[in-house]
């Protein structure tokens, strides 16, 4: 209590170099746990909308799928297993059949893949009913990025190619009923998606399927032999390794900030102890040892942090209390981050976060504290009482 | 004693009793403050024995040095040294903190050691705004508070002009004579000297006269 109190009151007499000090550090606080909840937001909007949009509680693929290989795409593909047949007519998966496939949007080629889906399906929450109208023509959804790049509209006929098959090219007019607001780029970008029985039936490949997407809620899905059970981790590791890469950059950032800080404060200490030696050399006299004037003297520049988490705190809170709630405006859209985000993200904060955050910056100002004043038990007594340099 | 090739005090063979208000006299490096750190644990001999309050100096570890300051001994400081962010109130209270005190026992020992040094008008005072001989009666009270056995006083008076030094000496003396707190000092200012009942005489790390004033002489 003793050291505590001293190191408050000698803190506090340092005054303005004391509260640039504070100043700086509550700014780090709220910075770090601030652009950490941003990240913490963008990962868990773009796994819930991913979840969501695209891979529900996992996928099966089949053995031969490799979707960053789009060669891979001709082999790639089954009929449904029986074990997961009765979970598909259960409503508890759904089987998507994927292809690859030429369109011509304004006079240009573009090779897509098209994807079938079952229209009545309830596992995603991508619009496919639409595609279950009864026309004449082929009917297509295309994403918001996908129909915007392209000029599609609704109601648009979109000319197609692709082999069956066989290996046997193939043409035919689709029509654009549906232009979905999906924030996933992976069920948008460079794809159409069409009823998955007229696929099969255009590609000759009745009952294929490339992956089958389960139920978010299905836990324990059974092993099938010729299809890979991919789960959340494995599925979202490109979202993870995204936000993990620019959670570095920023944590670079506040780094430098950190030194910085980190360095006024250890000068600070430096020139107290310097500054300051009859005090020391007083404290002494009256009866302190040297190990506990270090106490005291470290304890003096922790202050300085646990000053900043309550100087943090009042401007802090309310500023992230607002941005969790209200959501952060982006200057660009999702699509060009690669990830599913919306135009305003959400930051979150976890109690995790905020006590890694003030132990991480707590345990750094502790040892820049400690650090100069081991030069105390240097010190004799004598000495520092006249303000003599031992 | 001493240390390397420079040796501070040789051959001393002192005693002092309890409730003198004696003197270490010489002029500068005769060896007074070294002897007066000694005899206060700040300083160990390198040769000889020291025997303080029946604790030998020279085996003490450093936190049965600072227990036998803390419990037993008070100092007071040529440049006051008192501690520029607390108040008066905080300075003299400070040697109490270090005790196993309760707050109430502590500000009443604290307005009675002020009161010993007439400053209970500047107990919210800092430092910095008091004048010299406010700030070492301020230092007189911080060493007086705990109501140490022995009290060490270097060059106490030395920043002081003489009606200060005056005021100082008379609330020590009376301090010595009505607590019986043994007094030491290192000075070689005649104002002090002219106080002392026990006048002890260095020159060069020696003792070179060993003198008891009598009463009324």
């Amino acid at each position: 209590m003793l050291a505590l109190k001293l190191a408050y009151r000698n803190l506090v007499g340092k005054k303005l170099r004391a509260w640039l000090n504070i100043g700086v550090l509550s700014f780090i606080y709220v910075l770090i746990i601030w652009h950490q909840g941003i990240f913490s937001g963008m990962y868990e909007q773009a796994a819930i909308n991913s979840v969501k949009d695209e891979i529900g509680g996992g996928q099966y693929w089949h053995r031969n799928y490799d979707p960053f290989d789009p060669l891979t795409l001709e082999e790639s593909h089954g009929p449904v297993p029986p074990e997961l047949q009765a979970l598909v007519d259960g409503g508890r998966a759904v089987p998507v059949l994927i292809r690859q496939a030429t369109i011509y949007p304004e006079g240009r080629v573009q090779s897509i893949m098209l994807k079938g889906i079952d229209p009545a399906q309830k596992i995603l929450a991508i619009p496919t009913a639409a595609l279950g109208s009864d026309r004449e023509t082929l009917p297509l959804m295309a994403g918001r990025v996908m129909a915007k790049r392209n000029s599609f509209k609704k109601g648009d006929l979109i000319t197609m190619r692709w082999r069956d098959a066989r290996g046997t090219f193939d043409a035919r007019e689709g029509e654009i009923v549906e232009i979905m607001s999906s924030i996933v780029p992976t069920v948008d970008a460079g794809q159409l998606w069409l009823p998955l029985e007229r696929l099969q039936e255009m590609t000759s490949l009745p009952g294929a399927a490339t992956l089958i997407t389960i139920d978010k809620e299905m836990t324990d899905p059974p092993m099938v032999a010729g299809w890979i059970f991919r789960d959340h981790n494995y599925l979202l590791k490109d979202i993870i390794d995204i936000v993990r890469s620019k959670r570095v950059g920023g944590a670079i950032m506040y780094s430098i900030l950190l030194f910085l800080s980190l360095l006024a404060i250890f000068d600070t200490q430096v020139l107290a102890i310097f500054r300051r030696r009859k005090e020391i050399g007083t404290l002494m006299a009256l009866g302190m040892t040297r190990g506990r004037v270090i106490r005291i003297f470290t304890l003096e520049g922790m202050m300085n942090g646990l000053l900043g988490i309550v100087v943090g705190a009042v401007y802090g809170i309310p500023l992230l209390y607002f941005s969790a709630t209200r959501g952060i405006p982006l200057p660009y859209s999702g699509e060009e981050w690669g990830i599913a985000m919306t135009a305003r993200l959400f930051p979150v904060y976890s109690v995790w976060l905020v006590g890694i955050t003030v132990g991480i910056v707590m345990c750094t100002v502790t040892i820049v504290s400690y650090l100069p004043s081991r030069r105390i038990a240097r010190m004799k007594p004598t000495d520092a009482i006249r303000g003599k340099i031992s | 004693m001493g240390g390397g090739e420079f040796t501070a005090l040789k051959g001393l063979d002192l005693q002092f009793q309890r409730g003198e208000f004696c003197g270490l006299i010489g002029p500068s490096g005769s060896g007074k403050t070294t002897l007066l750190n000694i005899i206060g644990s700040l300083d160990v001999p390198s040769a000889g024995s020291a025997i303080v309050l029946g604790h030998r100096v020279e085996s003490l570890s450093e936190k049965q040095a600072a227990r036998l300051r803390s419990k037993h001994m008070g100092f007071i400081f040529q440049t006051y040294n008192l501690l520029p962010v607390y108040t008066v109130f905080e300075n003299v209270e400070l040697p109490l903190l270090l005790m196993a005190t309760t707050e109430e026992e502590r500000r009443e020992k604290v307005m009675a050691a002020l009161k010993w040094v007439r400053l209970l008008d500047k107990v919210h005072s800092r430092p910095s705004q008091l004048s010299g001989g406010e700030a070492q009666r301020v230092a007189i009270a911080r060493a007086i508070v705990k109501e140490p056995e022995l009290v060490l006083a270097d060059e106490p008076t030395a920043n002081l002009d003489a009606q200060n030094s005056y005021n100082i000496l008379d609330t020590m003396l009376r301090l010595n004579e009505e607590l019986k707190t043994t007094f030491i000092f290192a000075t070689h200012d005649e104002k002090v000297i002219r106080y002392l009942k026990r006048k002890i005489y260095l020159d060069d790390g020696e003792v070179i006269q060993d003198e008891i004033v009598h009463a009324g002489a």
